[in-house]
């Protein structure tokens, strides 16, 4: 068993110990006056009670319930064609719907950012050209849905290379039967891709779950853009961070990173669990 | 972040380019003072040793350097702290573990509360600092003194109002005096024309409300101790709110963040037509907008109607002495002389920094510099006036750093709506009466 000690070693060092001591950190509270005292569970009490924690959760959630299926749908879609077979010039499709996943995160949303810009950017310019504003990504009401569509360009490449992978697993001996049999190409998606396809679509949902729960870097950069429209807790992250650094509540931001990661393993596990019982069906 | 570095690196540079920066005030004269406490920090100085000081002030470096020059035996290691945000959250960690704080520190007059609350910055009374009092403007002799000396100015900030002449000459608009006149011009100005604004304010730039508030007369936050009171609905900042909020609620503000591309393109194109701000703004506007040199000039702030000038201070730091400095003496000295020695100031105000000691503010070559972006404008004159004229009274919250990054949460959806300004406020109220409990203060309202 000598072989896992380094394993061990390093799991230990690298994702227990940080652990262990964020739900330490939890524990405490470091206030200006009266410095750091031991206070139980009392920072998971006010978590229960913070109305900027909930309301950037049940934002996270929203966005979730809708951005993950439509970037999972497109990516199906996109996997489905360059797998087909009839696509002319197909990898170069593949690069292409990739391409985003590639750019900088940062990067992508500074770009976004120009082109939502109803001044300076690509929706001011089609707004002038029309004579009236069509386009206000930037305005408070469409300021989730502009996140979403960045978020989604970035992750429809990633996404459609975990389908597009899982496709071409699938022996070819099947689809020979299928055609023996005369299936169209519909009843070849529908009864031997989408099947096969069903963990990488559990394994892609619980990525995109995580992914959308951890949303930070696309409303931060954003913040800049859109004065005044994305407050210091609009994600939960965005608010365990501002708490951290500039409220000075480390441990507080602990409690909700921790609160944060619960939540976001007993939905994979959910997803996780179902996706697989319907594979046994 | 980025606007504290904009505007300390980029201050009066320009103004004083070409100038003359040959000693024509004393500064501190260490014998003069004849105070046991002063004559210890002579002492000190004399025998020498080794301190350490951070700061992120762009002629730092070039000061340390002046300093030990003219004192050989200190040695001064100079830390660049890199910023407001992240010199505080070190020096915060270094006092709460006992070690590792610096001797001497730079920080920002609102954070100077916080500081002295925890224990952390030596009274410097005991070093016969008070009676170097007379060598600073009021405002910023107040910003370090209550209930002690807790450090020396290094800058200072009094707000006055920029204003584009050529955008105002364009749609026949007057200066604005009072704050009502502000508001007509500001209608006057967007209706004859939609891109044309009176100022940007998207509602997120807690240090520049505050100073709003201040200007008005508020005092929003008073601290007792360990009992803070906030009171973001007084006479002051319902005056505030009234004023500022017709601006909010007609829609007359541009929404440009400050420091943006944009924000900058704007200043030089005068679409945004004035600015209240502080002293430190010319250099921000003859580095970021240079192709609007020659149109923009400088007035007093607008006042509220009864005609008395009053103005507030926007921003500016101290540097103070912590007590966990071995040898404070010599900490105390470095300090008098960084900040008092006709030596250092200059090389301050060289480097872009607008000065807090009258003796500079006063002299001759200072108040008669017509620096070209202002059409030759003695625009120094101005500033002297509103250094005089900011109102007494004005306290930092021990947490004003916070209180700040959480302006623009409570601001932000009353803006976008054209809400109602003074709901903005309370919820400002309501956000730092949070804090200040789970901090462990006791908080009145």
């Amino acid at each position: 068993m000598w072989f896992l000690v380094p394993f061990l070693l390093v799991f230990a060092v690298t994702i227990l110990a940080p652990v262990i001591y964020a739900v330490g950190l939890s524990l405490f509270r470091d206030r200006l006056v009266g410095g750091i005292s031991f206070v139980g569970f009392d920072n998971y009490a006010q978590a229960f009670t913070d109305e900027k924690f909930h309301e950037g959760l049940l934002r996270v959630c929203a966005f979730l319930v809708v951005q993950v299926p439509v970037m999972l749908v497109l990516a199906l879609v996109a996997a489905l064609a360059i797998d087909s077979g009839r696509l002319a010039g197909a990898s170069f499709y593949r690069v292409a719907v990739f391409v985003p996943y590639a750019v900088p995160g940062v990067v992508a949303v500074l770009m976004w950012s120009f082109l939502y810009s109803d001044r300076f950017g690509l929706a001011g310019n089609l707004n002038d050209l029309l004579g009236f504003d069509l386009l206000k990504p930037l305005a408070d009401e469409w300021i989730l849905p502009s996140i979403g569509n960045i978020v989604t360009w970035e992750y429809v490449g990633y996404n459609m290379l975990i389908f597009y992978s899982a496709l071409r697993t699938i022996p070819e001996e099947l689809y020979e039967a299928a055609a023996v049999d005369g299936a169209g190409p519909l009843r070849v998606v529908g009864s031997i891709k989408l099947p096969a396809l069903r963990g990488a679509i559990v394994i892609a949902t619980i990525f995109s779950i995580i992914g959308s729960f951890q949303l930070f870097n696309e409303p931060n950069i954003l913040r800049s853009s859109a004065p005044g429209l994305i407050p210091t807790y609009f994600t939960p992250n965005m608010y365990a961070f501002n708490l951290s650094f500039l409220g000075q509540q480390a441990n507080y931001a602990a409690t909700l990173a921790i609160i944060m990661g619960v939540v976001t393993a007993v939905i994979a596990y959910i997803v996780q669990v179902r996706g697989s019982r319907q594979e046994t069906q | 972040m980025k606007r504290r570095i904009v505007r300390s690196v980029a201050a009066t540079i320009a103004i004083l380019a070409g100038m003359s920066l040959a000693a024509c005030s004393t500064g501190a004269d260490p014998a003069s003072t004849g105070d046991k406490g002063a004559q210890a920090v002579d002492a000190a100085l004399k025998n020498g040793g080794e301190i350490t000081f951070w700061s992120w002030s762009p002629s730092a470096k070039k000061q340390v350097a002046a300093f030990e020059k003219a004192y050989p035996k200190v040695k001064v290691n100079f830390v660049n702290s890199g910023g407001a945000s992240d010199s505080n959250l070190k020096l915060q960690n270094a006092l709460s573990a006992g070690k590792g704080a610096p001797d001497v520190v730079q920080m920002e007059y609102m954070s100077v509360p916080q500081f002295v609350l925890t224990g952390g910055l030596l009274d410097l009374t005991g070093y016969g600092f008070a009676d170097l009092k007379n060598q600073y403007t009021a405002s910023s002799w107040a910003n370090i003194s209550q209930n002690g000396i807790w450090g020396l100015p290094q800058d200072a900030g009094p707000m006055a109002l920029f204003y584009n002449k050529a955008t105002f000459d364009k749609f026949g608009l007057q200066v604005p005096k009072t704050w009502d006149e502000y508001i007509d011009a500001a209608r006057k100005l967007h209706a004859a024309d939609p891109k044309y604004y009176i100022t940007n304010d998207p509602g997120t730039d807690g240090g520049w409300g505050s100073a709003m508030l201040w200007q008005a007369g508020a005092k929003p936050f008073q601290t007792d101790g360990e009992t803070v009171t906030v009171n973001l609905q007084d006479e002051g900042s319902q005056r505030y709110a009234k004023t500022w909020g017709t601006l909010v609620r007609e829609g007359l503000l541009d929404n440009i963040g400050g420091w943006s591309d944009e924000w900058f393109a704007n200043l030089a194109s005068g679409k945004i037509a004035t600015l209240p701000a502080g002293a430190w703004m010319p250099g921000v506007l003859e580095t970021g907008a240079a192709a609007g040199s020659g149109n923009w000039r400088v007035a007093p702030m607008p006042t509220y109607g009864d005609g008395s000038a009053a103005t507030a201070e926007n921003g500016g730091s101290t540097e103070a002495v912590t007590k966990q400095s071995k040898n404070p003496a010599l900490a105390a000295g470095f300090l008098r002389w960084l900040n008092s020695s006709t030596e250092s100031v200059d090389i301050f105000v060289d480097s872009g920094g607008f000065p807090a000691t009258t003796a500079k503010l006063q002299s001759e070559e200072f108040l008669s510099a017509k620096p070209a972006y202002f059409g030759g404008q003695e625009i120094n004159k101005v500033f002297l006036q509103a250094s005089k004229s900011v109102l007494p009274g004005w306290q930092y919250l021990p947490w004003q750093a916070y209180a700040n990054s959480v302006y623009g949460d409570a601001m932000g959806p009353v803006y976008a709506s054209h809400g109602d300004l003074s709901k903005a406020l309370a919820d400002w109220q309501k956000a730092n009466t949070a804090y200040g409990q789970e901090q462990g203060f006791k908080v009145k309202q």
